[in-house]
């Protein structure tokens, strides 16, 4: 058990017969950076709303903070933030009162409130915009601004819903700066994404989900590992050096004739590629390119998830 | 501090909040100020020389208008509502330790200032338009009295109907009722005017005798039981919308 910031056992959940939870367990440590990845529908908004108490799960419990989300959900509450998928400010009010709104919705009086606002504005690099209305915003510097909000009161756990969706890679750089600060802070952070880069970039570790199940958990490393290893991909100086290097290695690779190209699997050391160079040359194939890829976590998830379809 | 305490503290601030939004959305805002001087001199200069009401016809319509105004300050109203529920900031605000309901009472508070001013404007136009009220102070504050419980019923009854519709759009076209039903009182024309198979609907729903009681009041013209009708009526809308929507609230965010 320990103190984890988040600790879920099978947590179920069903919108009449859809099953959009199947039982998810889950156990963050305190301070450490949780990715929750998966496309989308595949239940990461349901699973995020039902740890900040806004939503009830048919079955399991979850502690969030020390709190169970089911009987202490005020509790849950003054213990986290939430910031959803869409930038959940209001357009019509400025940064600033955007900011002392959230500070004096959260028990701070006014000239605190006012402080922590202009501090924010200061740390995410707002401080020019502070005095216009949000209206006026970059879709950056609303995330940047509904970030901010989240961290009014400096609470313990942080859930993100997919802060960087919809946003361009300029805006979605500032927005990892941003969560890079907050976890060097020292908050507990629980992200969803659906992008594999993002998890990769921010996580410390990853629960992949599909359709309300659990596909894989890990670090970045440890989900690449589970798919076999590297490759070593070779490429032919002409198509009769593609024949016989295809016929030496048999059914062993996956070869493509348009490109000339074989890939094998491969350890990755330097010896082996060496040995495979050698019978090819044994052989009189003429290699012209050799490349070494490592599987990208899209390439986990898509073995994953296509597996399932199957 | 206790939590009653922190409940008005909240609620305060949530009003803040739907007050400046309102002063900035300069559509709502003209809605609320705009139109009904428009409205006012409509009927006053176009429709009011046609109709025959025993009396100058601004004498007649002042107490209509007000409510009619009222009446599309109510969409301003549920589209704010209905607004807050798509956008996401509900989520952040019951993520919050308050009471989410706070935010609805914010939209109600603001809604029924922001008719407050439009009253204020149409009569202060209506005076100089050459309307002469014939009220002493104490008719004056049972008058804006009537007219305040008129709208914060109509105010509960656009965030429940902001509540009920899926779309901010659907939400603002629901409040047509609101805007259509003072037509079909003595608002505008006296109810022996209209057909006979009209006269039961006009004289047995709510606006009539608020019109009515307000006008008795500011005019001097007979009350009768209208006074009673009307607070009975919009007392009962103010309960039964407060309901609906604190209902509705906690299934949208259940």
């Amino acid at each position: 058990m320990g103190d984890g910031a988040i600790r879920t056992t099978g947590i179920r959940k069903s919108y009449g017969a859809v099953e959009v939870l199947k039982g998810i367990d889950v156990s963050v440590p305190a301070g450490s950076v949780f990715g929750l990845l998966g496309p989308n529908g595949a239940g990461k908004t349901t699973f995020v709303r039902i740890l900040s108490a806004l939503v009830r799960p048919d079955a399991g419990t979850a502690l969030v903070a020390g709190h169970d989300v089911l009987r202490e959900p005020r509790a849950v509450r003054s213990a986290i933030s939430l910031t959803g998928q869409f930038a959940a400010v209001d357009e019509l009010q400025t940064g600033f009162e955007n900011l002392a709104m959230i500070g004096r919705l959260r028990r701070m009086s006014r000239p605190a409130a006012r402080r922590r606002a202009a501090a924010l504005l200061e740390r995410f690099d707002l401080a020019d915009a502070g005095r216009r209305t949000v209206k006026t915003y970059s879709g950056g510097m609303r995330r940047r601004l509904d970030l901010a909000m989240s961290l009014v009161t400096g609470p313990p756990v942080i859930f993100l819903d997919e802060p960087t969706t919809g946003l361009d890679p300029r805006s979605r750089q500032e927005v990892w700066a941003a969560v890079r600060e907050l976890a060097a802070g020292g908050s507990t952070i629980f992200l969803t994404t659906q992008y594999l880069e993002e998890a990769d970039q921010l996580a410390d570790k990853i629960m992949m989900i599909d359709r309300g199940a659990v596909v894989a958990e890990g670090t970045a490393d440890e989900l690449k590992w589970q798919l076999e290893g590297e490759r070593v991909s070779l490429v032919f100086a002409d198509g009769a050096s593609y024949e016989i290097g295809v016929a030496e290695l048999g059914g062993g690779g996956s070869s493509t004739v348009e490109r000339r190209s074989v890939e094998v699997a491969t350890d990755g050391s330097a010896e082996q590629v060496r040995q495979l160079l050698d019978r090819m040359d044994k052989v009189g194939a003429s290699v012209d390119k050799v490349s070494i890829h490592q599987p990208s976590l899209d390439d986990v998830f898509l073995a994953l998830t296509l597996g399932r379809t199957r | 501090m206790t939590a009653a305490y922190w409940a008005v503290d909240n609620s305060l601030t949530l009003i803040g909040r739907s007050l400046r939004i309102s002063v900035r959305n300069t559509e709502a805002l003209l809605m609320a100020v705009a139109l009904p001087v428009l409205l006012m001199l409509v009927f006053v200069y176009i429709f009011g020389g046609a109709i025959n009401t025993g009396t100058a016809y601004i004498n007649y319509v002042v107490p209509g208008i007000v409510i009619l105004c009222a009446g599309f300050g109510s969409s301003t109203t549920a589209v704010s509502v209905a607004n807050d529920m798509v956008n996401g900031i509900i989520d952040r605000f019951r993520s919050l330790p308050i009471v989410g309901s706070a935010v609805l009472t914010g939209h109600v508070v603001a809604s029924v200032a922001r008719n407050m001013v439009a009253m204020v404007l149409v009569l202060g136009v209506a005076l100089l338009l050459g309307w002469r009220p014939s009220a002493g102070p104490v008719q004056w504050l049972a008058a804006i009295g009537m007219l305040a419980l008129f709208m914060v019923a109509i105010s509960w009854l656009a965030a429940a109907l902001g509540l009920l519709f899926k779309t901010v759009d659907a939400a603002g076209g629901a409040t047509f009722a609101v805007t259509f039903l003072p037509y079909l009182s003595s608002a505008f024309v006296p109810v022996d005017t209209m057909p006979s198979w009209l006269r039961p609907i006009a004289e047995h729903q709510p606006i009539t005798p608020a019109v009515e009681t307000v006008r008795g009041l500011l005019m001097g013209t007979p009350i009768g039981s209208s006074w009673w009708q009307a607070v009975g009526w919009f007392g009962a809308i103010t309960v039964a919308a407060f309901v609906a929507a604190a209902v509705l609230f906690k299934r949208r965010t259940a």
